[in-house]
């Protein structure tokens, strides 16, 4: 059968892995190129990159990272950061990514999900969402979720996948960095209006977390950040943790 | 030589990389002249059957490839290029494929009835139908490769090596002498996919 997915996320500004690492035996433990070594070699299902710098210049240096680890790690990758038109599709594609993930470009312009899904297919195109409780309705926030669109997240969620989004990540903002834990009720409250894979993010800071997520059949992905760099959780561990739970992992 | 036929279907920056990374000599070709003298042709592609078989069509290297399939040559078809080796699609309207092999290609989801998403994305593990063909030298039962599809190969037992357990039986590795395919990426498979594409670069 199909197996859920551990998903490591590296967030890249100027070349190099931003957030708290701690790797050993690693010769530098903010080399985009090494980290995704490590992280094939322990068994991470996919890899995502997110540019998270702003100039032309930085986002050279972005795409010769992404070619470089395309050049020898064969496992999906999906870059997101910066994505606001379809030749930033193009560009990310030619440097060896297999799925590209738009936020706030797709807020910007609704219509950017809708002409990338035409020209390179659903399973390139991953939404992904900030979503927050505002006076308890759940929000779709912009700009690394420091700008409150207005946008019921399951109206945004359901209008993403009309338009051919093929994956959506869904990053609760009230749980990121809590590490107590998934957002279940945000997750599932909009999993239960889409039929496309769910990547949930935001909360996870234990193997448990992990376990209770995929305790529900309609959530397909894990995606953590913090907790796999600094080592809290190694992934051939976790993995193996689930397995010992009747989860289905790749290890 | 393994020639990769380009006719505008897909991205093929992984599937070079993994021959490169494999030492594979590989020329990304439209030409006649190279498929016959590759020792062997990989036939990838993403996207809609209709559109894809089109456009192969419009490169006019069909003949040329069946030439080179009369002859013994091995080829490889990866994904929609796998499913292009049938005698038909039923995806949006009915098209004929090149006929390499008995069977056709059905959508996902006519067939699923509990729930499961389509497409199938992810990791799958492949169960083994035939223990000997050239593309599981190298791997074993139970190991994981990587799907991305909507549709797959039916009424297709002459050809199946393995397939992968998704409600249905999703055809995962087909053969029938020296055609063959895979519906997931090998190069988007790890260890495993690279060790597939190794088995077959050594077939000539």
């Amino acid at each position: 059968m199909i197996t859920k997915r551990i998903i490591p996320c590296l967030d890249i500004r100027d070349g190099r892995v931003v957030k708290g690492t701690n790797f050993e035996g690693i010769r530098d433990v903010a080399d985009p190129v090494e980290m995704a070594r490590f992280y094939n070699e322990s068994g991470a299902d996919e890899l995502v990159f997110y540019d998270i710098t702003a100039s032309f210049e930085q986002r050279k240096l972005f795409t010769e990272i992404l070619k470089k680890v395309a050049s020898e790690i064969f496992i999906p990758l999906t870059v997101g950061g910066g994505i606001q038109t379809v030749e930033d599709f193009d560009r990310v594609l030619k440097c060896g990514a297999d799925k590209v993930s738009v936020n706030s470009g797709a807020i910007k312009n609704p219509d950017l999900i809708r002409e990338a899904a035409q020209k390179y297919g659903d399973q390139c195109v991953v939404l992904s969402m900030d979503v927050k409780r505002v006076d308890g309705k759940f929000t779709v926030f912009a700009k690394g979720g420091r700008e409150n669109t207005g946008l019921d997240a399951i109206e945004w969620a359901v209008k993403g996948v009309q338009n051919g989004a093929g994956e959506l990540v869904i990053n609760s903002i009230d749980t990121d960095g809590v590490r107590n834990g998934f957002d279940l009720e945000m997750l599932n409250a909009i999993a239960a209006h889409v039929d496309v894979p769910i990547i949930a993010s935001g909360g996870a800071g234990t193997m448990e977390h992990f376990a209770e997520l995929f305790q529900y059949p309609s959530m397909d992905a894990g995606l953590a950040a913090g907790i796999f760099h600094t080592k809290e959780v190694e992934i051939r561990a976790l993995k193996q943790f689930l397995r010992d739970r009747g989860i289905e992992m790749r290890v | 030589m393994t020639a990769v036929i380009d006719y505008g279907v897909g991205n093929l920056f992984s599937l070079c990389s993994s021959l490169a990374f494999l030492g594979v000599e590989a020329v990304v070709t439209n030409r006649v002249e190279d498929l016959q003298k590759a020792d062997r042709i990989i036939l990838p592609g993403v996207g809609a059957f209709g559109d894809a078989i089109a456009k192969l069509n419009e490169t006019g290297l069909v003949e040329p490839l069946r030439e080179e399939v009369k002859k013994g040559k091995p080829l490889l078809g990866i994904c929609l290029g796998m499913q292009l080796l049938f005698e038909q699609s039923k995806e949006y309207g009915t098209h004929q494929g090149l006929g390499f092999l008995k069977g056709v290609v059905s959508p996902l989801a006519d067939d699923i009835t509990t729930g499961l998403k389509v497409p199938e994305m992810g990791w799958n593990s492949l169960q083994f139908q035939k223990k000997e063909h050239p593309l599981v030298k190298y791997i074993k039962e139970g190991d994981y490769v990587y799907y991305v599809h909507s549709f797959y190969a039916k009424d297709c037992a002459d050809s199946l090596v393995a397939y992968s357990e998704y409600e249905v039986q999703v055809p995962g590795i087909v053969g029938n002498g020296m055609v063959m395919g895979t519906q997931f990426h090998p190069e988007k498979s790890g260890a495993v996919g690279l060790a597939i594409l190794k088995a077959f670069c050594e077939l000539k």
